[in-house]
């Protein structure tokens, strides 16, 4: 059969064809609706946080960072607790990371603040000696892009039925909506008092006038993601 | 194999292909180097602005790599064997000769887009797959070029039968288009909501489902660009090289269809304790030792058809690198599965015990045999007998020395980070700090940077030995081009 198909290269592509095809489907089909089913308390990110998500992933945080608990005593001790399919429901792309060069960040918003994070970015060897962090002060000049991001909101709403305005039910019962403006305008003044509550716990002045004046910096946005990992 | 060719090969495409082989691997390379030494020393962080931080040069370092050095020299190598084994020249046919020129150029202009895009941080994030929408289109039309140009050269081919090498050829065009189409659906947001920034996209899939398609393409990746069309170099230039045939066929058969079967169940060790389904892990974990067997059976089909010759190691430079190379093979299939071990992944995933094991296989078998197949094909492209065997010796040690630096630091560096992790005092609490995992790890950092010194001086050589064949190597007559072993000036 084997010297058969050596002579018989389209049959030969259709069996090599069907053979590597084969263990994806197997593997990859029966799961997916189980998987993209959110935890209880899980919210979609608000428009800040997305803008300041796509500069963790236009800086490529993720190549040090990742961002996976694994259920193991020493590092649900160091990060908190092991990590869930259902908490990463609205994470487009998933960014669990495959090299841990600096801690994992999945809930990093539980130990660490703004004002840290401000002069971390800013400088981490100042704040960890040792640290082999790159500092990221580009960020805190140049503006964060909050059409695109107002873009993503807008196609995960729409393509992927994300719920915006819609309310959400936390794990103490309670209930919560995550606002997605009408316009981009309306959005972008969502963004901004988001920033504003940000940019209050900082300290750079050139950060404070950009975000009085309607603007926001990078870091900002990143600091309102790395806030929100929890 | 006969050595007598009657057909006049046009080899055109061959040679855009090896200058662009060598030109990417200089590039992607000393990205790696230079990455390398961040790692050690933080400082070298700020010497290009943002554009030189470590989290943007890392992807350029992957991606130059992948698909810059080892994807031009799979091109290289297909437009140069292909012809031989099938016993058709491109130049019978102007059609399939002027797919070949613009699979070239498609392809070049994709890689010189990725490197700009990479360095302003236009990317998806996923390893591998970081090119946006537009780009990915771009892949997709010169991977469609490739695709005709093996089934157009295969439906005018003489040779009816399809040797070992074109059946790994197929299979790497085949495969990597299944996964580049699956891994990379994703919606544009531009024509969803009409502002933003045009080249921006969401993916398809997300969270667990995002992850678990990552990897059965990031793993499969590996399997399709980094073994297979390198397994088709060494089923070809091995056996013309030392002059003995293929050590078995039943062997190459059985490799060739059990690696088909087992590679793609193998992604799912990426993801073991993650969040994916529990039996997805051990299905990912089993087969991957189960592709011990038919990745040691191409290796040991390869080093058996050296049986007798062992003394061309020591004559021949280039057997000395496809031997080896081999070897590399042999041990970086058996790492991976071992690490592939629930409780060896929990110590080793995250550490640097994996860019350890990777560069195992990318600098000593893909990186070797790449070097082997240019360096054997140079004399016959240019009809120039190769510049220096000494420049070849040179490289080679130097570049050995360099992997053995580099594995041996990041094994070591691997596992006292896994180890510092999990150390408890005697209360159960955690004994280190993170930080205090970095810091130890600096003087393996910096032994790391230094052998990916070595190896990249030997790129250098490399290169330079090739300049020098071209420019100066002597021309040589038809018969001495038409033998095994590469003609080389002995004494130089
Ligand atoms: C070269 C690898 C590297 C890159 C790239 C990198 N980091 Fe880090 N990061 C580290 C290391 C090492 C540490 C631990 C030492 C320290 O705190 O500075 C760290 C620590 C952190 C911490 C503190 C976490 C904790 O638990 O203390 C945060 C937050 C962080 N990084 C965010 C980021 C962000 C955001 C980016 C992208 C803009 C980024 N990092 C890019 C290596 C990196
Ligand atoms: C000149 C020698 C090289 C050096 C010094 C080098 C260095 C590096 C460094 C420092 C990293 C990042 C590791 C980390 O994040 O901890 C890396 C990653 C990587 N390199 Fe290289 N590299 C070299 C050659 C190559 C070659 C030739 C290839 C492929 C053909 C390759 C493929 C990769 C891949 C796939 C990764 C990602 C690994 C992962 O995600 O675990 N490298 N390299």
């Amino acid at each position: 059969m084997f010297h058969w198909l050596e002579e018989r290269p389209f049959f030969f592509a259709v069996g090599v064809f069907l053979v590597v095809s084969f263990a994806g489907l197997i593997e990859i089909l029966p799961n997916f609706a189980e998987a993209s089913r959110p935890t209880v308390g899980t919210k979609p990110y608000s428009g800040l946080q997305l803008a300041g998500r796509h500069v963790y992933i236009e800086d490529s945080c993720n190549a040090c960072h990742s961002q996976l608990i694994r259920p193991f005593k020493n590092e649900t001790d160091r990060y908190g607790m092991y990590s869930l399919s259902g908490e990463y429901a609205y994470d487009r792309p998933f960014l669990w990371g495959s090299k841990r060069t600096g801690p994992d960040l999945m809930r990093v918003g539980n130990y660490r603040t703004t004002d840290w994070h401000e002069n971390h970015m800013w400088d981490p060897l100042s704040v960890v000696p040792g640290s082999i962090m790159p500092a990221y002060k580009h960020q805190f000049t140049q503006n964060a892009d909050l059409e695109t991001a107002y873009a993503e909101m807008v196609t995960v709403q729409s393509v992927f039925g994300v719920p915006y305005n819609k309310p959400i039910t936390m794990k103490d019962g309670s209930s919560e909506t995550v606002k997605l403006g009408a316009s981009f305008e309306e959005e972008k003044a969502n963004m901004l008092a988001e920033a504003k509550l940000i940019a209050a716990d900082m300290k750079n002045q050139d950060v404070k006038d950009a975000v009085a004046n309607g603007e926001i910096p990078k870091i900002v946005a990143l600091i309102a993601y790395l806030n929100s990992l929890k | 194999m006969g050595n007598q060719n009657p057909l006049a090969y046009d080899y055109t495409v061959a040679k855009w292909f090896l200058w662009a082989t060598i030109a990417f691997g200089i590039i992607g390379m000393t990205v790696g180097v230079f990455i390398a030494f961040q790692m050690a020393f933080p400082e070298l962080n700020y010497l290009f602005g943002e554009y030189g931080t470590f989290s943007r040069l890392r992807p350029l370092h992957t991606n130059g790599v992948a698909f810059g050095f080892t994807m031009s020299g799979i091109f290289a190598t297909w437009y140069y064997v292909g012809q031989r084994v099938l016993k058709v020249s491109m130049a019978e046919s102007s059609f399939l000769m002027a797919v070949g020129k613009l699979h070239f150029i498609v392809y070049v202009l994709t890689i010189l887009l990725a490197v700009v895009t990479l360095l302003s941080g236009i990317t998806t994030s996923k390893e591998y797959a970081e090119l946006e929408w537009p780009l990915d289109l771009m892949v997709t039309l010169f991977w469609v070029l490739w695709g005709v140009s093996i089934f157009g050269l295969i439906g005018i081919r003489r040779e009816r039968t399809l040797y070992i090498s074109i059946w790994y050829y197929i299979a790497a065009f085949l495969a990597v288009a299944m996964l580049h189409v699956f891994n990379n659906m994703e919606v544009p947001t531009y024509f969803v909501a009409g502002v933003g920034d045009w080249y921006h996209s969401v993916s398809l899939y997300a969270g667990t489902n995002d992850a678990l398609v990552q990897w059965w393409y990031g793993h499969n990746a590996v399997a399709f660009v980094f073994t297979t069309p390198i397994v088709a170099m060494i089923y070809y230039f091995l056996p013309k090289e030392s002059g003995q045939a293929v050590y078995s066929y039943k062997l190459s058969l059985l490799s060739f269809w059990g690696l088909m079967f087992v590679y793609l169940w193998a992604g799912g060790h990426h993801l073991i304790y993650s969040t994916v389904p529990d039996w997805m892990q051990t299905m990912g974990s089993v087969f991957s030792i189960v592709l011990i067997l038919p990745s040691w059976g191409s290796a040991i089909n390869m080093l058996l058809t050296m049986k007798g010759e062992w003394e061309q190691l020591q004559s021949n430079p280039l057997i000395k690198f496809m031997v080896l190379g081999s070897t590399f093979y042999m041990l970086s299939t058996l790492e991976g599965p071992i690490q592939a071990i629930k409780s060896v992944n929990a110590l080793a995933h995250f550490t640097d015990w994996i860019p350890g094991h990777v560069h195992d296989g990318t600098l000593g078998w893909v990186g070797f045999m790449i070097i082997a197949a240019m360096y054997h094909m140079t004399p016959r492209l240019f009809k120039k007998e190769l510049y220096s065997k000494k420049l070849m010796e040179t490289q080679f040690w130097l570049q050995t020395m360099g992997i053995v630096l580099y594995f041996s630091s990041m094994w070591i560096a691997g596992i006292t980070q896994g180890m510092m992790w999990r150390a408890t005092d005697e209360f159960g609490n955690l004994s280190y700090s993170f930080i205090d995992t970095v810091t130890v790890l600096h003087p393996y950092y910096t032994i790391r940077a230094i052998g990916g010194a070595l190896y990249l001086i030997g790129i250098f050589i490399w290169a330079y030995n090739i300049y020098k064949t071209m420019k100066s190597g002597r021309e040589l007559e038809d018969a001495e081009v038409n033998v095994n072993k590469s003609p080389m000036a002995e004494n130089r």
